[in-house]
This record gives structure tokens, sequence and C-alpha cells, in this order.
């Protein structure tokens, strides 16, 4: 016999840069500490590689939260990258929270390939949010609904 | 007018332009569109009138590619796209010779039809009052009732690029009837909003969108060869909607490429058939830009970088735009 499931159980988009938080989300797992398995990781080369229309994609896919965490400002891979995404993002974020996307829904933070603490508490803390603001039913896709 | 057409007649007879881009009488009298005019005669349709809102700086990209100068009239908006469009190298400054055109301000026929105002031929504003020539004689209207969105708030009559003025002078700074609003008043009016009052006010904006792709066809920004939204990998490539997000990802995106470039000239909003106020989107960028990275306008030189391709070392964190709240 199915069961169906009505637990609330967020979607959550992260994109890890390959060189700090890949890293971190790394040292997080071999450390034992726990974060949601409802993060589903996505590796990218930087943060910087992130297209702002990934995080509009994700949320018409049916994503309820999206993060994106690189290297700390200065620790860059490739120098500088995070400095734009910095400002993309701020601009970005300001925009979806401006059409009326809550801004607890999108979220940056920075971490390191050392921080696997700060990746676990970072995620615990954004599923409890997401869980506070409920499913995000209004940039789902349809055609992705069922 | 005349003194445009004069001028323009000299230069092409002595050989300093091979071509005339301007604006020719449109199939009725509130209809100019833009038009090129190779010889003398064919000025004869030449119209510049306060209907005249099509901003011809996009146009220069293509005029670049043709053999000899083009002669262009550029309004004081205009002169700015036309100087972005210099910063990015899509147009060649010495294929081109601007003349700055004095503005007044231009105008939504809509509204003058609205008012009641029939066969229209042609429009001179004067002071605050717009003076219709129209078949049934002269009629009268208060200017503000027929401006565009954008001309109540000039953001200026100085000419940031030209080549010689004709009815205009340097350093004029007033806006169309001597006084310029403030641009943000609408972005700072929704902001004030909850969440779900915004959400349903851009829900109702957008979902009037026909996606007839005007507003990127009309932008001086928009003005890559290839466009993502020509690609068949991008979800919003097909004209009809399939959902109801596409249409928002359509307008977020191409207000994201062009933040930190647009000009702010408000085609966008001119041109759109559903009459959604695509500028409050550019406006919201702008602003923020304005606000977290220094004031900031899009063309006033081409020098400059841009916002999007600069950094500092002590930018603010995305977490500000929570901190802040209220889409602030």
């Amino acid at each position: 016999m199915q069961v169906e499931n009505t637990e609330f159980r967020p979607k959550i988009v992260a994109f890890c840069c390959n060189w700090c938080s890949y890293a971190g989300a790394d040292l997080a797992g071999s450390s034992r500490l726990a974060y949601p398995a409802d993060v589903k990781i996505i590796r990218v080369p930087c943060s910087c590689r992130v297209n702002p229309m990934f995080i509009l994609r994700a949320f018409q896919r049916g994503a309820d939260g999206v993060i994106l965490c690189g290297c700390h400002p200065g620790d860059c891979h490739y120098t500088t990258g995070n400095y734009y995404t910095r400002r993309r993002m701020t601009l970005l974020f300001s925009m979806l929270d401006y059409l009326g996307v809550e801004n607890g829904r999108t979220r940056v933070e920075w971490v390191s390939a050392a921080e696997g603490v700060k990746f676990s508490t970072t995620m615990n803390e954004f599923v409890a949010k997401i869980h506070e603001l409920g499913e995000n039913v209004r940039l789902e896709d349809l055609r992705c609904k069922n | 007018m005349q003194e445009l057409i004069t001028r323009a007649k000299e230069l092409l007879a002595d050989g300093t332009v091979s071509r005339v881009l301007g604006w020719k009488k449109g199939d009725m009298g509130w209809d100019p569109e833009p038009a090129y005019f190779e010889k003398e005669e064919e000025l004869e349709n030449f119209v510049y009138n306060p209907f005249c809102g099509a901003n011809l700086s996009k146009y220069l990209i293509a005029a670049g590619k043709l053999e000899g100068t083009t002669l262009v009239f550029l309004k004081p908006c205009d002169t700015y796209s036309f100087n972005q469009l210099i910063k990015e190298h899509r147009v060649k400054r010495e294929k081109t010779y601007i003349i700055g055109v004095g503005c007044h301000g231009t105008l939504k026929a809509e509204k003058v039809r609205d008012a009641g105002i029939k066969g229209i031929e042609d429009a001179v504003i004067d002071g605050d009052t717009l003076k219709v020539k129209t078949i049934y004689g002269a009629k009268e209207m208060p200017l503000m009732d027929a401006l565009l969105e954008r001309c109540k708030v000039c953001k200026g009559r100085t000419h940031v690029i030209y080549d010689e003025l004709i009815g205009a002078e340097e350093g004029e700074e007033a806006g169309p009837v001597g006084l310029a609003g403030d641009r943000f008043a609408k972005v700072e009016e929704l902001e004030a909003m909850s969440p779900k009052e915004r959400f349903a006010f851009w829900q109702g904006e957008l979902s009037k969108c026909i996606r007839c792709n005007a507003c990127r066809n009309v932008c001086p920004a928009c003005s890559c060869l290839k466009c993502v939204f020509d690609s068949n990998q991008f979800d919003s490539n097909q004209k009809a909607n399939a959902d109801t997000f596409e249409e928002q990802m359509f307008h977020i995106i191409r207000a994201f490429h062009v933040a930190g470039r647009c000009t702010d000239c408000g085609e966008c909003s001119r041109v759109c058939p559903q009459g959604i106020p695509l500028q409050l989107l550019n406006r919201k960028f702008i602003k923020d830009i304005n606000t977290f990275y220094g004031e900031y306008q899009a063309g006033a030189d081409t020098e400059s970088r841009a916002p999007l391709t600069d950094f500092t070392f002590e930018d603010v964190e995305p977490g500000i735009v929570g901190e802040r709240g209220g889409g602030r």
C-alpha cells in the first residue's frame, strides 16, 4: 500500500564553489556533522559562475530556497570572482524581494574549506528558516508540480 | 523643425554626411517613425514634434556599418544611450554626426486621443499646455496629462554628447515643464508594501505581457548579437507562455542584463503595447546601485566602469537586503 507523505520537505538548492565551500561540505561530512538531506548541493567552479538565471530557474523548478556558498572575499581561487558575485547577488536578491519573493529564501554565505562546522550550522539555520516560511508556491513551474 | 531640415540638407549637400537618421511622417499624425533619408527631397517627409519619442541611438549600431557618416538627431535622453553604446564599442563616434535637438517632453499618443482629441496632425508644446493641430482645428490640453511617464520625471535637458545643438542650449537642466519629479517615487511606494502586495502588483502587471519582445527590440542596451531569449536552450524562448512564471523570468533576466547599463531612457515602457511599467524594474536596479555602490548614471561618460563589472573590497554583503527589509 502506498502511503502519502504529507510532511513538508523543503527543496533547497545549494550552489557551492569547488575550492572552498564544496570542500567545506566535504569536511562537514567527514567530521560527522549533521545537516539536513533537503539540501541538494550543486558544485560550481566559482561562486561567480552562478548566473542569476540559475537561481531563478531553481525557483521556477520548485525550489523553496536557494543558497549560494563561496570562498570568503579575498580568498577566491580566481582572485576576484566572489567580489563580483557579491555585487550581483545583492542586486538580484533585492530585485526578488521587490517582486515579492521573501528575502529569507535567498542567501549568500562565505564558507572556507576549513569551516565544516560553519557549513553545517548554516545549512541547519537555512533549512529551519525555509520550514518557517513554508512551501514556495509562488515561483513554481506548474509543469514540474507533479 | 524647418531649421533641422535646412541644416540636414546643407550637410547632405556638402558631403559631410551620406545619410540622415531622423523621424518621418507616419500613417497617422501621432505616429512618426524612425527613418533614413538619403536625398534632399526625401527630407520633405521629415518631422520633429513631441510625438517623436523614439530613441534613435540603437539604429546607429547598424548605421556604423554603412559607408560614410550618418547624421542623427538626438534628444537629451538619447545622448546618454549613445554614450553608453560608445563605451560598449557598439557605435562608431567618428562615423556619426550628432545634432542635439531640444526636447520639451514626448507624448503618449493614447493619452491625447483619450482626451477626446481626434484627427491629430501635429502638436506643439507651449509652456505647460499642449497645442494640438487637428483636422477639426486647433485643440489644447494640459501638457502633464499627455506626457509619457518618463518625461514627467525628466532627468535633464543636457546633451552629454553632440556636434552641434539646434533648439537647445548648453547646460539646460530643467525638466520639460521646468520641474523634474523624483523618478524613484513609485519604486519607493512599492518598496513600502508588504511582500504579498508587491507580488500581487507584479503578478498583475507582468501577466499582461504578451511576449512581443518590443521592450527588448527597442532597448538601446539590449543590443547583443545573440540574445539569450532567442536561444532554444532557454525556458522562455517560445513566444507563448507555457506557465505563469515565464514572463516574470523574462523580465527579471532582461532587467538584470541591462542593470548598470540602463540609462533610464524609458523606451521599454513607451513601446509596451500592454502598458506594463517596465521602467520600474530598471529603476529598482538603478536605485540599488546608487544606494550600495554610489551614484551612477549610465551613459553620462564614456570612460567609467559599469557597477557590475567593478567592485571594492568594502562592498556590502548580500545579507543587507534582508537586514534593511521592506524590499529596500
